[in-house]
């Protein structure tokens, strides 16, 4: 699902110009640890985890579905498979083999999905718009994220902020986030902490420690509550104290820019990819 | 024997025929030669049906697919699979849809000879309520509810695959996907290959190898994975995946290029189509 349509251009104190959808890549970035195993999805988080590898998490260890374990590709693969991974991956295996041991053996840290529609519980839709019998969209389905969300240790959501987007109420609920109540993780029986954080162009939003409801906890510079709150499904909640995400240096922006001119290079094609898989 | 008598012979009408690849090594050429063949009500499985179910399932061969993610990787919506979904055309398609574990899993389970596999899965998912074929049991050990589905058992599977030997034995190598365990789960499998050797030396040994006898046909069809991609032998097409969105987004436009490149081209079209994208490590 490409959305361009919301790349605002923002210029600010410190001189540096920078789109929302930059602002967005560098701040989920940021969120990754040198020592994390990350299970990464094409698109929007492929180019948040290569960034991270490419800055300051250069130790991070990037497994994707194909099968490619400790993958440090020069260019954002265009699908899941691009030998590319194979390439530059430590080893690859089969795919049963990546969601058997790998994945449902409890080896992976950090999950990074995206969807077509999330609720304020981080639930994620990726299979119809409209009825599942009767869709209006029909969406590529859930790939592996049903179980990446609950076998990974901790899910980041990256997202674009659209109305259409973020939703009162899921079509089809694909892959589970906290549900629709406080500690519905744990009466299933997940044992792994689901979504953390959410990363959007506009904010970061993390899970109400009491109602397990996101809440935006960072606005990035420039951005409005109303703004949020105009591109929010939901009656958008603000945490007591709403930091100002930091903006990017221009190491970061170097870094990303440069990954998204060689991937346009080697794909024939402008920009980088943004739908999940 | 030629791919013609090898479809010929092993996919018939009807039938649940699994051609797998995961975005690597997807067979193209096999897939063209079951539509100009005119096969009809197959049931197509494939965790990622990509461009190649998209053509199959919008030139009318498939009554039923059995998928977990439907996308055009990296670029967005397979077209022919929506508008079969979303408007029966050009025929209605039945959808079994599961999770990539869940595929994997009963592929894994086909090939062992279980009659279903069991996993940590689709907890919270409305996919249950979706596919009654997605049934939870109870761990008789620890009283956890896991997820379970019937293990995959197609009547026939089609790979390609980077070399067979004079015997048959053959060799897939780089990002391997399901492809052994679709084979073994499989009555019959077809494999196209990219080159025929003497010999798979000892060195290539620790790669996946099919022996002779789990595999009924293997044929060599050079640049048989275009738009996909051999791993050591020519790169991934993506220029054409990102062509096909307005390809096949019109009906008019796609049946066009169907006839053009699939029903008047021949299994030999694909070794020009893949030539320039040739890899710098070519093997040959």
């Amino acid at each position: 699902m490409v959305n361009s349509a919301k790349l605002k251009v923002m210029t600010t104190h410190s001189a540096l110009t920078y789109t929302s959808s930059e602002m967005m890549t560098i701040a989920a970035a940021r969120l990754l640890k040198d020592e994390d195993v990350c299970f990464v999805g094409i698109g929007l988080p492929s180019a948040a985890c290569n960034l991270a590898r490419l800055t300051h998490a250069r130790g991070i260890t990037l497994i994707y579905e194909s099968g490619t374990i400790g993958t440090k590709p020069i260019v954002l693969p265009l699908s899941i498979g691009d030998g590319e991974l194979c390439a530059t991956a430590l080893t690859t295996v089969s795919v049963p083999e990546v969601f058997r041991y790998w994945l449902q053996g409890g080896r992976i840290s950090i999950g990074f999905l995206s969807g077509a529609q999330v609720d304020r519980f981080g639930n994620i839709n990726t299979t119809t718009i409209g009825p599942y019998g009767t869709p209006k969209v029909r969406l590529p389905g859930s790939g592996g994220a049903p179980e990446i969300a609950v076998s990974c240790g901790q899910i980041f959501i990256i997202m674009r902020h659209t109305k259409r987007a973020f939703v009162e109420k899921l079509d089809f609920l694909t892959s589970f986030g906290h549900g629709r109540k406080p500690y519905e993780r744990k009466e299933l029986g997940i044992k792994t902490q689901g979504p953390t954080v959410m990363i959007t162009d506009l904010c970061v939003m993390q899970p109400d420690p009491d109602t397990q409801e996101f809440h935006v906890t960072s606005l990035h510079a420039g951005v409005t509550r109303d703004q949020v709150r105009e591109d929010t499904g939901w009656d958008v909640k603000f945490a007591d104290e709403v930091a100002e995400t930091p903006q990017p240096t221009e190491f970061e922006l170097n870094a990303l820019r440069d990954l998204n001119l060689r991937t346009a290079n080697a794909h024939g094609a402008n920009g980088t990819p943004d739908s999940n898989g | 024997m030629s791919l013609a008598e090898a479809i010929s012979t092993h996919v018939h009408d009807g039938d649940v025929v699994a051609m797998e690849g995961f975005t690597h090594l997807i067979p193209f050429a096999a897939g063209h030669e079951i539509i100009r063949q005119g096969r009809k009500n197959l049931t197509l499985v494939r965790m990622t049906p990509d461009l190649l179910y998209d053509q199959m399932i919008g030139m009318g061969v498939a009554s039923k697919l059995i998928f977990s993610w439907g996308g055009n990787p990296g670029v967005g919506s397979l077209h022919r699979f929506r508008d079969a979904v979303e408007h029966a055309w050009p025929n209605p398609i039945e959808i079994e849809e599961h999770s990539h574990a869940a595929m994997a899993n009963a592929y894994d389970a086909g090939a062992a000879g279980l009659p279903c596999a069991i996993f940590r899965g689709y907890l919270g998912s409305d996919l249950p309520k979706v596919n009654n074929k997605i049934k939870f049991i109870r761990c008789p050990f620890t009283g956890e509810d896991l997820a379970s589905v019937a293990a995959l058992r197609p009547n026939v599977a089609v790979i390609h695959a980077q070399k067979a030997d004079m015997e048959g034995n053959v060799l897939v190598e780089g990002i391997i996907g399901v492809q052994k365990e679709a084979v073994l789960a499989s009555t019959r499998a077809i494999v196209t290959v990219e080159e025929i050797v003497d010999a798979l030396t000892p060195s290539q040994s620790t790669n996946v190898i099919l022996p002779s006898w789990t595999v009924t046909a293997v044929v060599k069809i050079p640049g048989g994975a275009h738009p996909s991609y051999a791993y050591g032998y020519y790169e991934r097409d993506n220029a054409f995946y990102i062509a096909w969105e307005n390809i096949s987004r019109d009906r008019n436009l796609f049946r066009e290029w169907m006839q053009k490149n699939v029903m008047e081209a021949t299994p030999e079209s694909f070794a020009t189509r893949a030539y320039h994208l040739a890899s710098d490590t070519n093997s040959n």
